[in-house]
């Protein structure tokens, strides 16, 4: 079994405004693509069940011509209150990184 | 036309060059001359923008956009501003410098747009776009005028929005709310710092159809900076709007972005162009729709003020080694005009103390041995300052450990050594300074079983340990304001320097 990171050249996430975090996966090749999107390693519920919100909050594109997947979660904690751990949003994405991708 | 300008024509696209004046005077009314000349050119030309940089502070190459102006750019434009931060720029008014910095890149981007007869657009002012922002923006631009002895027509737009008048707005039931959004009424309105409205491209050409040389934006959405200009020369709306996506970090959309530097796109009635300017960047048709996925919720719609950018079926194609040409994008127009509302209120004020744990048979039983720290404080706090647990927050941030990712951390691994930031907030900086020394000497000396006699557990690098972080702001507000004037908030002030 592989891990995630070895199917792709860029995994990272980010705030899209304080209150989102959006993450952008980006596939090596096609191959790497379409063994992750079979697998189902990632899914709505796989990142529901990692970042604790509501499966229905979750949006899930499948960019096809960029071999990329992209998902947009709610910020549980928005940027900067005072619980907050990461102001940027930029590494909430390491729980994926080694998520393991069945082949 | 006034005959002190010469038209030229190169490789079919239109470019001006003033004739240099000697007078003060002359030289504000050749700038205004120019500028008409720019507004005036047929409805079917190109337009050719540039942006500076991503972000203001962050700089470019002073070649890149002497070239870029060269190559017959239409404006330069530049964002200054961004929430990414955080709160506070917004709820402290304070600017996110580096001043020096700041005032390179302008006096750079005033320059090449001066010698040009071009405009400068810059948005969100000093960061957070609120007005002690645009101050401090101003004193640079009036800085480098008096310096270098320039004189054009400054266009200054206010986003701030008083709270009465968002209050009342809020009354009328014109303020709705985005998802997720934090509660709003009308006591979190009253008890705010600061809020700003974010515009679109009307009040920006608001100011250029009155001449302005250079404006000088508050709070302003990143894309509205390039397609401001571009939709007034009736360039397409979804060209503009796409153009404004990619050109707004810079060199972000290049295929390797080797340091901050210029972008450039050349609109025309079809779709537009990008290339870099510096010929050491290159972009490529992944690269540029690649960075359509930035720092954005959705791939294929920008919801901007008016409509929504849709670039499901945009294409993008190579122009030889460097330069993307991008068509293909639609533009629908909303059913009502909306603004996005940005507030910070103030939460209270930080103190820290950051410490080190080595010892393994602390690091060991870690989570009791903080939950037990954290009560044994809390019972001190009671007894010597009469504060219950819910008048300050105590956040223990265990580096190593949880620090990063906080309850969404999956790993439970046992480290050798980790970080503590022992964190504080209290609703005065002096509650919370003196909460600091009562924790980290709780901490240094709280017992574990498997020691006898009085240990110190923590290691604290700096004397004196406490570190007061000032004031805590959180954004209050994730709303939007229905207007039925995009420029009605906006209050626009022109000043001829």
């Amino acid at each position: 079994m592989r891990e995630l990171w070895q199917f792709t050249k860029l995994i990272r996430s980010k705030n899209a405004g304080p209150f989102e975090l959006t993450f952008d996966i980006m596939f090596k090749n096609r191959d790497s693509f379409n063994d992750v999107l079979k697998s189902e390693a990632l899914s709505p519920n796989v990142i529901a069940q990692l970042y604790q919100v509501d499966v229905k909050q979750v949006r899930f594109f499948v960019v096809d011509e960029l071999l990329a997947i992209k998902i947009s979660i709610p910020r549980r904690v928005f940027s900067g209150d005072v619980d907050d751990t990461d102001i940027y949003g930029g590494q909430f994405h390491s729980p994926l990184v080694r998520l393991p991708v069945k082949e | 036309m006034n005959s002190k300008l010469i038209f030229t024509h190169e490789h079919g696209r239109q470019t001006w060059f003033p004739l240099l004046q000697s007078s003060k005077r002359a030289i504000v009314r050749q700038t205004w001359i120019v500028l008409s000349a720019v507004y005036e050119t047929s409805p079917k030309t190109k337009m050719k923008a540039v942006a500076a940089t991503g972000n203001l502070s962050t700089g470019f190459r002073e070649e890149s956009l002497v070239r870029a102006v060269e190559q017959g750019a239409n404006f330069v434009g530049c964002d200054a501003g961004t929430t990414d931060s955080g709160p506070y720029y917004l709820g402290s008014g304070n600017p996110r410098g580096p001043r020096e910095g700041v005032k390179r890149n302008l006096r750079l981007m005033l320059r090449e747009a001066l010698k040009a007869g071009i405009p400068v657009i810059l948005g969100s002012a000093g960061h957070a776009g609120g007005r002690p922002h645009l101050e401090w923006t101003l004193d640079i631009i009036r800085e480098l005028a008096r310096e270098h002895d320039w004189h054009f027509k400054l266009a200054v737009i206010d986003s701030e929005i008083e709270k009465d008048v968002l209050a009342d707005a809020f009354n009328r039931g014109e303020i709705t709310p985005l998802s997720p959004a934090p509660p709003l009424d009308d006591r979190v309105i009253r008890q705010a710092q600061r809020f700003v409205a974010m515009m679109g491209i009307e009040p920006i050409q608001q100011a250029l159809n009155a001449g302005a040389q250079v404006v000088i934006a508050g709070r302003c959405s990143d894309v509205a900076i390039y397609a401001a200009l571009p939709v007034l020369k009736e360039i397409p709306k979804p060209v503009a709007f796409h153009a404004g996506k990619i050109l707004e970090c810079g060199a972000a959309s290049a295929a390797q972005r080797l340091y901050p530097d210029c972008m450039a796109a050349e609109m025309d009635q079809n779709g537009f162009t990008v290339e870099p300017p510096n010929p050491a960047i290159r972009c490529t048709p992944q690269s540029v729709a690649a960075h359509a996925l930035y720092e954005n919720a959705d791939p294929y719609r920008l919801v901007e003020s008016g409509g929504v950018l849709d670039t499901t079926d945009a294409k993008y194609e190579a122009v030889g080694e460097r330069a993307v040409r991008v068509t293909g994008s639609r533009f629908t127009p909303s059913k009502k005009y909306t603004v996005r509302i940005e507030g910070a209120t103030l939460v209270g004020y930080r103190s820290i103390v950051i410490a080190g744990i080595r010892d393994p048979l602390v690091l060991r039983q870690l989570d009791t041995f903080l939950s037990t720290v954290r009560t044994v404080i809390e019972r001190k706090v009671s007894d010597s300052l009469r504060l219950s647990a819910d008048a300050y927050r105590l956040n223990f941030r265990v580096y190593g450990h949880n620090g990063t990712l906080g309850d969404l951390e999956p790993l439970s691994k046992e480290c050798h050594e980790v970080g503590l930031i022992i964190d504080v907030v209290a609703a005065t900086q002096s509650v919370a300074a003196d909460i600091i020394p009562i924790a980290s000497h709780t901490g240094l000396h709280h017992p574990i079983p498997e020691h006898e006699g009085l240990i110190s557990n923590l290691a604290y690098p700096f004397s004196p340990g406490g570190i007061d972080a000032g004031p805590v702001y959180s954004f209050c507000i994730n709303h939007v304001w229905e207007l039925n004037d995009p420029c009605e908030p906006f209050a626009m002030k022109m000043e001829l320097l």
